[in-house]
């Protein structure tokens, strides 16, 4: 690990300013950022800790959501009672991410910026655009089992790691910021994390220092609430590929669908034409299949992750069969 | 004497140090220990109730502090990396991996390691356990199995479900052997003790029930 300064801010805008500062990184539970830094993967020259601010309550928001705290701990949001009663899908997500120990360390912030599992990205000897950028991608022509089949570009085919994120997406949660200048924004899942492009190490839309305050959540939505995570054993390993569905019936009929897929790509990834395929309709093994056409529209394998393409096939029939009990 | 996670914000909220560092020439070569000027930290880590005022590099990790500076060895260093839980120590009695995080991260909180939970000359219930049901066979996971059963027979007490919980709804989920895998996987066993350590959860928990 490279040696860094360490500073502890007095408040949210203290830590923006600071963590404007080039070389600073936030760290918040640091399940993340001290397994890059010791694997020099990351190599900040000083370190926010975040952890002492008063941003660790879960609140109803007057519209009938909830706004969770940065500082939440992801244990903490999948225990919430409100959650579990309302946000069923976010609470199995968090569930179904990583050990309880680094859940009970794990934060929403941290979560929603956790850098890719890609192999290459983890290993300095390797060429890597996102490491380095401008120096190669080693996974494509490589081993790339766990990469994106969606959204992809020539520099990169990392995934976006997170099942929260999924969660939140189907969700359509909104990421509460501040910048440096004292400025708040609020910013769509939708819009917040980026595709690779050519710049696969611009992986948000957040700006230097901008800093995450809270996940705002809108009014629950009705209907069956699942996430289906499909890995090589049964816990602790990340998402090959994942499912968060949303999805009520109405007189044996899907009256809404709302579908967000993890591993798939270098963010949640959901196509709103996929669930138009589905509204209206009465379940069936057709239907599925073409929402399942609508959300592979343009999807490519790399080699290894060629098998990707026909799980997430698979996985949204069961998930649809699940949700409709057809 | 615990101390509230609470009471451990309200005094620390309004701290703001700085540990200088002066970027070494060599600044590429690795652990630069005795190149670079490392500006150290003073943290104090409250450890199985006795308090320790420690001045450390800010990169040590909880683990190493608890390990190397406190002699206290019964936590296990696995993997370094989070993935097999041979390090679990208890928080503010929340279980974490000591390896991921940084002592200074954790200045004024109480910390419980393997060698708190006995009372004296007397057992946890899960360290007897552990013995009756031969839940370990080299024993390297073991203080790391203890201290997280330890955690999470709490959570399950306070209500948590877990990924297989049937109905997230249900305010107290019932402590079944699929929950108890369920909710400590991430804990591995290379001896794959794993039938033994289940059984020795199970009685824990009948115990205290
Ligand atoms: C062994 C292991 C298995 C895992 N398995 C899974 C899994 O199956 N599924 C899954 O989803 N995840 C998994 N994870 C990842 C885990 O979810 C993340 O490590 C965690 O959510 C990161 O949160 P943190 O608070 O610890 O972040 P940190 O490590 O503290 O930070 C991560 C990044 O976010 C930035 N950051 C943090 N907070 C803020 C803020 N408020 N504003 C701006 N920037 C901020 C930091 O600067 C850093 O760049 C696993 C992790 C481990 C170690
Ligand atoms: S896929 Fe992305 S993260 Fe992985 S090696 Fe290529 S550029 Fe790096
Ligand atoms: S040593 Fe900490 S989890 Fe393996
Ligand atoms: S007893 Fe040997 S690793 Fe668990």
């Amino acid at each position: 690990m490279k040696p860094f300064a360490f500073e502890r801010p007095a408040s949210v805008m203290d830590a923006a300013i600071a963590a404007a500062v080039p070389g600073a990184s936030i760290i918040a539970g640091g399940t993340n950022l001290l397994d890059l830094m010791k694997l020099q993967v990351e190599t900040p020259s000083r370190l926010i800790d975040i952890n002492r601010l008063a941003l660790d309550r879960i609140e109803p928001t007057p519209e009938g959501g909830l706004r969770i705290g940065t500082l939440v701990r992801n244990s903490d949001i999948a225990a919430d009672i409100r959650v579990r009663q309302h946000y069923g899908v976010l609470s199995r997500a968090l569930l179904a991410g990583a050990s309880a120990q680094v859940r009970n360390k794990a934060t929403t912030g941290g979560n929603l910026l956790q850098r890719t599992r890609c192999y290459y990205f983890y290993d300095i000897s390797k060429p890597c655009n996102k490491r380095r950028p401008g120096s190669g991608c080693a996974a494509i022509g490589g081993f790339n089992r766990i990469h994106a089949i969606l959204g992809t570009s020539q520099s990169c085919i990392a995934t976006h790691p997170s099942d929260m994120a999924v969660a939140m997406r189907v969700l359509d949660a909104v990421v509460e910021t501040i910048k440096p200048d004292g400025s708040k924004r609020a910013i769509a899942i939708a819009g917040f994390h980026r595709l690779p492009g050519s710049t696969p190490q611009v992986e948000t839309v957040l700006e230097r220092g901008e800093t995450i305050i809270a996940v705002r959540l809108p009014p629950p939505l009705p209907g069956v609430h699942i996430y289906r995570k499909v890995r090589d054993r049964a816990s602790f390993a990340f998402a090959l590929v994942s499912v968060a569905a949303v999805i009520q019936m109405a007189g044996g009929r899907i009256q809404s669908a709302r579908l967000a897929f993890g591993g798939l790509a270098h963010k949640p990834w959901r196509v709103p034409a996929a669930e138009q395929t589905l509204e209206g309709e009465a379940p069936s093994p057709a239907v599925f299949q073409a929402a399942a056409d609508a959300v592979l529209a343009g999807a490519k394998g790399f080699g290894s992750n060629d098998f990707k393409i026909p799980l997430t096939r698979r996985t949204l029939h069961a998930v649809m069969a699940q949700a409709t009990h057809s | 004497m615990p101390v509230g996670r609470r009471a451990v914000l309200g005094t620390g909220t309004a701290a703001v140090f700085i540990a200088g560092v002066a970027p070494g020439p060599d600044a590429a070569a690795g652990e630069t220990r005795g190149e670079a000027t490392v500006a150290t930290v003073t943290v104090e880590l409250h450890v199985n109730g006795a308090s320790h005022r420690l001045t450390l590099d800010p990169r040590t990790t909880l683990l190493d502090a608890l390990r190397e500076h406190l002699a206290l060895t019964g936590s296990k260093k696995g993997c370094d990396h989070g993935q097999c839980g041979a390090c679990t120590v208890l928080l503010d009695g929340r279980r974490i991996n000591a390896c991921l995080t940084l002592a200074v991260l954790h200045d004024g909180q109480p910390v419980t390691t393997i060698e708190g939970l006995a009372d004296g000359e007397t057992l946890h219930p899960l360290q007897a356990a552990f013995i009756e049901h031969d839940g370990f066979q080299c024993g390297y996971c073991t203080s790391g199995q203890i201290c997280s059963a330890a955690g999470m027979l709490e959570e399950s007490r306070a209500g948590m479900p877990s990924f297989v919980t049937a109905d997230l709804a249900e305010p107290q989920p019932p402590l079944t052997d699929d929950e108890i895998r369920e909710r400590m996987s991430g804990n591995i066993c290379r001896c794959a003790a794993y039938p033994n350590i289940v059984a020795a959860i199970r009685k824990a928990a009948e115990i205290r029930a």
